[in-house]
């Protein structure tokens, strides 16, 4: 998913300070760099960003991570207790020098997770809102509203109140008119939670083809791990506040590094130390792998490479331990078997087919044997 | 009144609830407790009486003859000037207040919220007596107001509009600042962000957004400037044509001339019903949801 990335700014070094080039002073790249911190009672963010022109990145996180709120102080709507942010090399907030850009003077647009288009207001005058404001004289700002929906295929809306455009419809409309004052920062809050399972397989395509038109920065912040990785070049897990984990939405999937996101891309994930082919998880579970590692490790592994037996599995191939099945729930067309670890106490899901469970016999509560081949796990440094 | 208003969740079907107990205002599951009801009704017809009676013992014969006078509807006529003026006098102050109270912080903002709600409670009389040391003849500034600009209020027609804008803007402020309260603040916020100016989001957002809630607290005002008495007579006097409005003139009317009293009584009772009639579904019905 490589995207143009940061344009080239020419060697002439020409700068109009707004679409940004290398700022001639500092010498910072264009784009975003930020670091957020807000603090609140028992609650802290603190988060460091870095985006280029072009680039999406993606805030996945648990409700109540901080994202949201992240996504706020970026628009200027929450006040950051510390840390800085710019964007092209241009300060919009620095709380240690008291500075800071009020919301409506910072170049940046936001899709809110319900949209917000303002009701009394069709989608056109929605669109051209942003321009009025800016001072754009009526006729023309209503072209350029004109012209934002022609591009989303909304032409045939421009008249219509808020209330009857559809779901994927108010959200194009939200998208052209966060875009109709040019930002240098497009932020997107959840943009497709508010959607129904069917709009959401279009407008999220959709999406993605207008974020990868989008040059400059743009930021979302999804729970949705499919949401994050189908629309964003990069990633960043935010948990409790901090990043936990940042990179290409395939490291993320491969690599997890907690069980949030382990959940998220559906994998099991042991943490223990590494020595060799073997990572002890715990006293009475150690599981040899391909890898050869030494010191702490994670281990992960799909629930369809879990295999489940009544009697101990004589393979030596296989990594194989007790557990006691807590849950069975259908999953697609699967089985998926909860399970807990008799010895380590560590949950596991295995993924079988409805016909082992019927041949097994499994129901919960009961006691068998978990095997996993080392070919199956993905070991990697912790 | 239905004697069988079913509780919701209780389950049971209306029907079956009558049959159940049989009693008119039976207690029970689906009835409503005589210890309400009895109070309800007593409250709806001592609200109802007056003006039944008013309808019942009004000279509907010489009507026609009395309300051709002139001098009624010269005071309808200012009644309806004054309250509608007095009216948007406290939109154009009110409207911006109400925002600074629901909208803003400041040290004190609490007791300025008190004291500027307290007509609403002070005695229309007293409000008068406070208007003219304030802006009579001799007030605190109707002195100045008088030798720098050469202008009385007390005893005139815009004295009537100061009367009664200073009666009726609390109640548009308390409804206003009610409407904006509950209005979603995350639209501005989303004004904010596409670079509107707090006022502009104000102008162009909020109020169109709040229109009903503020049209309702407009009638409110209204309705309150269109009776008010205490203040007006105390502050204007009553001058037939000038500063004499419908109440007033009922009033000195009952004192020599009974049925031209109830007359007038009944002519602002048609105004009344008719503007309650008239709003009641465009804006009073939808505030609530505003």
């Amino acid at each position: 998913m490589t995207r143009a990335g940061r344009r080239d700014q020419g060697a002439d070094g020409v700068t109009d300070g707004v679409t940004g080039a290398v700022d001639q002073v500092t010498g910072t790249p264009p784009g975003l760099d930020a670091r957020l911190v807000v603090e609140r009672e028992a609650f802290r963010l603190d988060i460091g960003l870095r985006v280029a022109p072009g680039e999406v990145l993606a805030l996945l996180g648990p409700n109540g991570a901080g994202k949201t709120t992240a996504l706020r102080a970026l628009a200027g709507l929450t006040p950051l207790t510390g840390g800085g942010l710019r964007l092209d090399g241009v300060p919009l907030e620095e709380p240690g020098r008291r500075w800071r850009v009020a919301p409506e003077h910072r170049p940046v647009g936001v899709i809110f997770q319900d949209y917000l288009l303002f009701p009394h207001l069709s989608a056109l005058d929605n669109v051209a809102f942003g321009p009025r404001c800016q001072g754009v004289p009526k006729a023309r700002a209503r072209d350029r509203a004109a012209e934002l929906l022609a591009r989303m295929g909304l032409s045939d809306h421009a008249g219509a109140k808020p209330r009857r455009l559809s779901g994927g419809q108010a959200q194009r409309v939200a998208l052209a008119r966060a875009l109709a004052t040019e930002p240098r920062l497009l932020l997107l809050d959840e943009p497709l939670a508010a959607l129904d399972a069917r709009a959401r397989l279009d407008v999220r395509a959709e999406l993605r083809r207008h974020l990868a038109a989008f040059e400059a920065v743009a930021v979302l912040v999804t729970h949705d791990p499919l949401d994050a990785m189908v629309l964003a070049d990069r990633l960043m897990v935010v948990e409790d506040g901090s990043v936990v984990q940042e990179g290409t939405p395939a490291e993320i999937a491969r690599r997890p590094r907690t069980d949030y996101i382990a959940r998220l891309v559906g994998l099991n994930l042991y943490q223990g130390k590494a020595h060799g082919h073997l990572v002890t998880i715990a006293p009475g579970l150690t599981l040899t792998t391909t890898e050869k590692l030494t010191g702490p490790a994670f281990v992960a592994f799909p629930p369809s490479a879990v295999t489940l037996h009544r009697d101990r599995p004589d393979s030596s191939a296989r990594n194989a331990w007790q557990a006691r099945i807590t849950g069975m729930e259908t999953h697609g067309d699967q089985i998926r078997v909860a399970l807990t670890g008799e010895a380590d106490g560590l949950p596991l899901a295995a993924d079988l087919t409805t016909v082992a469970v019927a041949e097994l016999g499994l129901d919960t509560g009961a006691l068998v044997w978990a095997g996993v081949k080392a070919a199956q796990t993905h070991a990697y440094p912790a | 009144m239905s004697s069988t208003v079913t509780r919701p969740g209780t389950g049971r079907r209306p029907g079956r609830g009558r049959g159940f107990g049989g009693r008119r205002f039976g207690r029970g599951g689906g009835g409503v407790p005589a210890a309400l009801l009895l109070p309800a009704l007593a409250g709806m017809a001592f609200l109802l009486l007056p003006l039944v009676a008013l309808l019942i013992r009004a000279p509907w014969r010489s009507l026609p003859q009395q309300l051709s006078s002139p001098g009624v509807w010269q005071a309808l006529r200012l009644s309806l000037v004054t309250a509608t003026s007095a009216t948007a006098v406290a939109l154009v102050l009110g409207v911006p207040l109400a925002w600074l109270l629901a909208r803003t912080s400041f040290p004190g903002r609490r007791l300025v919220r008190a004291l500027v709600t307290l007509p609403l409670v002070l005695p229309p009389v007293v409000g008068g007596v406070a208007l003219l040391l304030a802006l009579g003849r001799n007030g605190v500034v109707g002195r100045w107001l008088d030798s720098a600009f050469g202008i009385t209020l007390p005893f005139t027609t815009a004295g009537v509009v100061v009367a009664e804008a200073f009666v009726a803007m609390p109640f548009l402020v308390i409804s206003v600042e009610g409407t904006l309260r509950a209005a979603d603040t995350r639209y501005e916020e989303a004004a904010a962000t596409l670079g509107a100016s707090r006022f502009t989001a104000f102008r162009r957002v909020t109020l169109p957004m709040t229109a009903p809630g503020v049209a309702a607290g407009a009638v409110l005002a209204w309705a309150r400037a269109l009776g008010e008495f205490g203040a007006t007579i105390t502050f204007a006097g009553s001058f037939p044509g000038r500063t004499q409005t419908m109440p007033l003139a009922v009033y000195l009317a009952l004192q020599d001339d009974p049925a031209a009293a109830v007359s007038l009584s009944l002519v602002l009772l048609a105004v009344s019903v008719a503007v309650l009639a008239g709003l009641r579904d465009r804006w009073t019905a939808g505030a609530g949801a505003a």
